[in-house]
């Protein structure tokens, strides 16, 4: 079973690779966007982490023939759900090796975390497909981590130890892994949010020049870069600022010790928080707040790589390979 | 997207008066630290100032570490220590920050406590003039009730979804109905910042207050102790906590279980105890890895285990002495160091005195499994076939000079110095349970058997629960301020033109006063019925 799972772990990531050339195809030779600003649709508060109110590209007069851009979208699409299919079966037959949640060790956390991005990815992608450009950024976002996953992080099946025997241990691991997976999925459109928006403003430098072709508004992206943020946010406060030290009080005596992973959880929170407070100011541009989201992201993986593999401290499951 | 109303401002226009310098920069330098920009800029510091405390090693986190890193770096060291790099998160910069980070909190939010426990008592205010200059607009529609009637339907429409609603009679027989919600939004975001500010006062309190003891408790009544700060190997009292605070409670450890995957892994910890609290029996209790024992005032966390050895040394003069060591395991398979010193041994009945040249001391390894390759190396953590290997030493040990040496290794300078002799063999002893040792002058150690121990975290901190508390109800503040909107809506009733037949006219205006992208929906949702033609406006804007 064990086995297993490892194969369809290198399955996954190849499929993940197969949409990401097509998404590239669609890229490459796909049309210019109809739309440079499309109106706003506006819909739905920001209770559920699948919007719907991102603008749809203005639909064309005619319907053109597909062409071959949009056949490589489609395939791509496909490739990325028959991906998410994989990994799926990966995280679940590495979950029945162990004979428990697969989320006992860091390669176990990032196949996880990737899988909620992913999933979510698809989720947005299903109600909205005109978002279908995103999917280069998503899909080398997943084979990144997954790459890295595999390389650096990958370790044996095993069983628990006696530390992670807690039921804080779902709430707490699987609260974080959800919200580390949105706040990744939330990062994407934040990028292309500051790509496209940097494109409308006259740049014309590299990725900048990406933004040529995206057919949603920056404010679109921009809006969808906050919805998958305010969902996450709570989300990670609950999970690593209420549920860890509740667990960490049970397990270690105290409920905040300042260990390294502390350490970068209260950063990552405090950056994400600065965040929502830079959009909610008025004064400060959308740019701004959505540089301070990016960097949260980049905390998040310092966090997950740099903690883990260079700083020593209790969270068993941070030990690699 | 803007935000259509802006925070109301926290202080109001100065009197036109003379202003003094002094109250002056006093006035505007508050201004400056209750802003959100300021913060914004006080957030990041934050987060930046801790990235050391990751970086090095915390003396609060791991002493040793911090030693290491003072062999590893002394020209660096004293100065990361200087600048508090060692305890980051008690230094006075990080404090600091933090302290004028809630001074910029308080200065932000009790003003807009002020404000919001206004706006709560405050009714809608009356429809503006010109609806159609409002975001959101329902242009007039006849209905065919009379104006009063329409609009005590309006407002029962409004009413039922938790609107607050006010009816207004106006002049030439029309009526405007206001109604706004959404006062939850702000009301979550104040709870937040409250709830933030009882942390970081709880957090202090409980530092203040809080101590904590570390110890290693070996099983057996003969090892039990009573909670006093010389019981412990390392302890921290909070500064306002004396010696004489600790709570009062005893306890001894009767059994030990430890349980193992085939590979070694740990599977299960359980320990059995008897405590005694106060003046009260002793009673039994049992506690794991995740689930500590409460006690009153202090609760006992199981963080390691290991073996403790022991031994029985016969002296010169046939004295015996029974010591049990703790051995420390270096690693998962338990394999175990440590010493068992016999500092008062072979004192001459006759002089009654202590010869310094004749102490005892046995350092070695202790292998809960041991392989048949001869390797010190434990091939399990339970014990399938234990053996201990030890070395001994005689002579002066060391342990009187005043200095706290380590328990778990003998004082090497002792040793270099020729002060203390290694008495065996290059080839340390090896030692069943139950098999003794005869040493070169014919004195004898037993190795009489092993005990589990457990080591311990005693921890007393008084504020925990109400952190808790204060934790869970900012995240439900910050909920209901994330997902919570903010909006005004107006509905004009004016009696139709044409009197004979009736009727009503009826006009529409909303006005979200956050970032609401639904609020056109839900407009048109409340505007649509009610103009009784079944659609509001075409579309959206
Ligand atoms: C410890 C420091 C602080 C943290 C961690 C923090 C965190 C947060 C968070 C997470 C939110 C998001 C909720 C939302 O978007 O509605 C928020 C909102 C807000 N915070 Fe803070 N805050 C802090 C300090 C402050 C200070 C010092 C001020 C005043 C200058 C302030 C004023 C506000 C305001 C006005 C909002 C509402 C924004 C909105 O309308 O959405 N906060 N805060």
């Amino acid at each position: 079973m064990a086995e297993l799972s490892n194969q369809l772990m290198a399955l996954t990531v190849l499929a993940y690779l197969a949409a990401m050339v097509c998404y590239a195809g669609e890229y490459a030779f796909g049309k210019r966007s109809h739309v440079g600003r499309a109106a706003t649709r506006q819909l739905v508060g920001a209770g559920a982490p699948v919007p719907d109110d991102v603008p749809v590209v203005a639909a064309p007069a005619k319907p053109e023939k597909p062409g071959r851009g949009e056949w490589s979208g489609r395939i791509a699409v496909i490739f990325n759900v028959l991906a998410l299919a994989l990994h799926l079966a990966t995280l679940t037959t590495r979950g029945i090796a162990a004979d428990r949640m697969p989320w006992g060790n860091m390669y176990e956390y990032i196949l996880s975390a990737t899988f909620v991005g992913s999933a979510v990815w698809v989720g947005v992608l299903l109600r909205r497909p005109a978002l279908r450009h995103l999917g280069l950024f998503a899909s080398l976002a997943l084979v990144v981590l997954l790459g890295a996953a595999g390389m650096v992080a990958y370790t044996p099946v095993g069983p628990l130890v006696p530390a992670l025997h807690s039921y804080w241990f779902y709430v707490h691991v699987s609260t974080i892994i959800i919200s580390s997976g949105v706040f990744l999925i939330g990062a994407v459109p934040a990028a292309m949010f500051l790509v496209k928006n940097g494109y409308d403003e006259g740049k014309r430098r590299f990725p900048y020049t990406l933004g040529k072709r995206v057919p949603t508004s920056a404010q679109a992206l921009e809006r969808l870069t906050f919805r998958l943020h305010a969902f996450a946010f709570p989300l990670f406060t609950f999970g690593a600022l209420i549920a860890g030290p509740i667990w960490a009080e049970a397990s270690w005596g105290r409920y905040w010790g300042w260990d390294p992973k502390e350490v970068w959880a209260f950063i990552s929170w405090v950056v994400y928080a600065a965040y929502l407070h830079a959009r909610a100011t008025p004064s400060v541009k959308r740019t701004v707040a959505t540089w301070i989201a990016l960097l949260g992201f980049v905390t998040m993986l310092m966090n997950l790589f740099g903690v883990n593999l260079f700083f020593e401290g209790l969270h068993s499951y941070a030990n690699a390979g | 997207m803007t935000i259509l109303e802006e925070r109301p401002e926290t202080a109001e226009a100065p009197p036109p008066r003379r202003v003094n310098p002094l109250w002056a920069l006093l006035r505007n330098s508050w201004r400056q630290l209750t802003s959100m920009r300021t913060a914004l800029v006080l957030l990041f510091l934050l987060a930046v100032a801790a990235i050391p405390g990751s970086y090095f090693p915390q003396v609060s986190v791991n002493r040793e570490r911090v030693s290491q890193y003072y062999t590893a770096h002394p020209q660096l060291a004293p100065w990361v220590d200087r600048f508090g790099g060692f305890d980051v998160f008690a230094s006075a910069w990080f404090a600091a920050i933090y302290l004028l980070l809630f001074t910029s909190l308080v200065g932000c939010v009790l003003p807009r406590l002020r404000e919001h426990a206004r706006a709560l008592r405050t009714v809608p205010p009356e429809a503006p003039k010109r609806l159609e200059r409002l975001p959101q607009h329902a242009p007039a529609r006849p209905g065919p009730q009379q104006p009063a009637e329409t609009a005590n339907a309006l407002a029962r429409t409004l009413r039922g979804r938790l609107f607050r609603t006010r009816v207004r009679e106006l002049p030439g027989g029309g009526f405007s109905v206001s109604a706004e919600k959404g006062y939850l939004k702000e009301t979550g975001n104040l709870l937040f910042h409250f709830a933030l500010l009882s942390v970081l006062i709880g957090f202090g309190f409980g530092h203040w207050y809080g101590w904590h003891g570390n110890r290693i408790l070996v099983a057996g009544e003969d090892q039990g102790f009573c909670n006093s700060i010389t019981q412990y190997d390392d302890f921290a009292l909070g500064p306002r906590v004396s010696a004489a605070d600790l709570s009062k409670f005893c306890m001894r450890m009767t059994d030990f279980e430890a349980t193992y995957q085939s590979t070694g892994q740990p599977k299960s910890f359980l320990a059995d105890v008897e405590v005694k609290e106060g003046s009260g029996a002793y009673r039994k209790a049992n506690f794991t890895v995740n689930d500590p024992l409460r006690l009153h005032h202090a609760n006992v966390h199981l963080i390691g285990q290991g073996y403790a050895l022991e031994l029985r040394y016969t002296d010169r003069y046939g004295v015996s002495q029974n010591k049990v060591v703790p051995f420390l395991p270096t690693d998962a398979m338990q394999t175990s160091e440590g010493v068992a010193q016999f500092p008062d041994v072979n004192i001459d009945p006759k002089t009654n005195k202590r010869d310094d040249q004749l102490q005892v001391g046995f350092e070695g390894v202790f292998l809960p499994t041991g392989g048949d390759d001869g390797t010190a190396v434990s091939k399990f953590p339970a014990e399938n076939n234990p053996v201990l290997y030890l070395s001994a030493y005689r002579g002066n040990l060391g342990l009187d000079v005043g200095k706290s040496g380590s328990v778990y290794a003998l004082d090497r300078t002792q040793i270099t110095n020729g002060e203390l002799k290694k008495i065996s063999g290059d080839r340390p002893q090896a030692l069943k349970p139950g098999q003794s040792w005869t040493l070169d002058d014919g004195t004898k150690l037993e190795f009489v058997g092993t005990r589990k121990y457990a080591t311990l975290s005693i921890r007393y901190d008084p504020t925990q629960s109400l952190l808790l508390v204060g934790a869970v109800l900012g995240l439900v503040g910050l909920m209901l301020s994330l997902f919570g909107h903010r909006r005004r809506i107006w509905f004009r009733v004016s009696p139709a033109n044409d009197q004979e037949a009736g009727g009503s006219v009826i006009e529409a205006g909303g006005l979200p006063r956050t970032d609401y992208p639904g609020f056109a929906d839900e407009f048109a949702a409340l505007t649509g019925p009610a103009t009784d033609d079944g659609h509001a406006e075409e579309g959206t804007p």
